[in-house]
């Protein structure tokens, strides 16, 4: 079973900008889990687009429910691979991003494509894909509103992180207002969604002994 | 950003500067004159593939893009 979850995103920068800044993201406000970023493959191929591989890892926030289904020896860090095509005759950048650590408790899959915006060409638009999914026999359900909330607080982090790193590059002063409305609104969420993801997770364990 | 190799850091931060340049300035430009960072990267992955085989970090094995073919939708 999958969870699928599809949303849409604008930036009001040109899909030059950020291509640029996508390379440049890290670190930045909203990027305190990310602990290490890496190239680790990266070609321009015959048609002209540059395909890159990156490695990040990032701390595993693992909620202590999960955390008893960890065993013992693995990895406090995730590792997360990246892989992009950047096509500067179609304008279009296409990334893949996915867990290689963890993969059996939860499994995230996260994809888009960076096009100009057809209504303003000096926008760019975002189609982000994810697939969210978990093996933990009779738990499954709980990691995947788990990871499902996480995933959506990630977004409004990795947006506010575009935005951020965008104005530095364009010579603004970020505000900081910003970067607090949204650290607090990623709190909230996440809590709402601990407490759901709990609450799941009780029932499952329930279920056991009946 | 520190890269997984203590060790590899510098070496990813002047390739990093490098390569932010030339993809700015050449390659979104269509400019296909040729990449002046081959040199860096070079010293730069040897480093990092010694650090993330010594960390046993299991990258192997995945083809490009490949966890998404055949995705479903739903």
């Amino acid at each position: 079973m999958v969870k699928y979850f599809c949303c849409g995103g604008l930036l009001k920068s040109n899909w030059d900008q950020v291509c640029v800044a996508f390379w440049q993201r890290y670190p930045n406000p909203y990027s305190n889990h990310v602990l290490t970023e890496d190239i680790i493959f990266r070609e321009v191929t015959p048609t002209n687009c540059l395909i890159s591989r990156r490695l990040l890892t990032k701390t595993s926030r693992a909620p202590r429910w999960m955390e008893r289904y960890l065993p013992k020896h693995m990895a406090s860090s995730a590792y997360i691979i990246e892989d992009s095509i950047v096509d500067p005759q179609k304008r279009t950048m296409t990334t893949l991003t996915w867990n290689i650590s963890h993969a059996r408790l939860m499994s995230v899959e996260e994809r888009c494509e960076y096009q100009i915006n057809p209504d303003n060409s000096s926008w760019t638009q975002i189609k982000r894909e994810a697939w969210i999914s978990s093996n933990i026999y009779g738990l499954s359900r709980a990691i995947q509103e788990f990871g499902l909330a996480r995933f959506k607080t990630s977004v409004t982090k990795t947006m506010k992180g575009f935005e951020y790193v965008l104005a530095k590059m364009q010579g603004e002063t970020p505000s900081r207002t910003l970067a607090e409305t949204a650290t607090e609104r990623a709190r909230e969420t996440a809590l709402a969604a601990k407490e759901k993801a709990k609450d799941l997770a009780s029932q499952a364990h329930k279920k056991q002994y009946v | 950003m520190n890269s997984v190799g203590e060790a590899c850091t510098d070496l990813k931060r002047e390739y990093d500067q490098c390569f932010n340049r030339w993809f700015a300035e050449k390659f979104l430009k269509g400019d296909r004159s040729g990449d002046p960072c081959t040199e860096t990267f070079r010293k730069y992955q040897r480093c990092v593939q010694k650090a993330i085989k010594e960390k046993d970090i299991p990258i192997d094995g995945v083809e490009f893009m490949g966890p998404n073919k055949d995705k479903p939708e739903s």
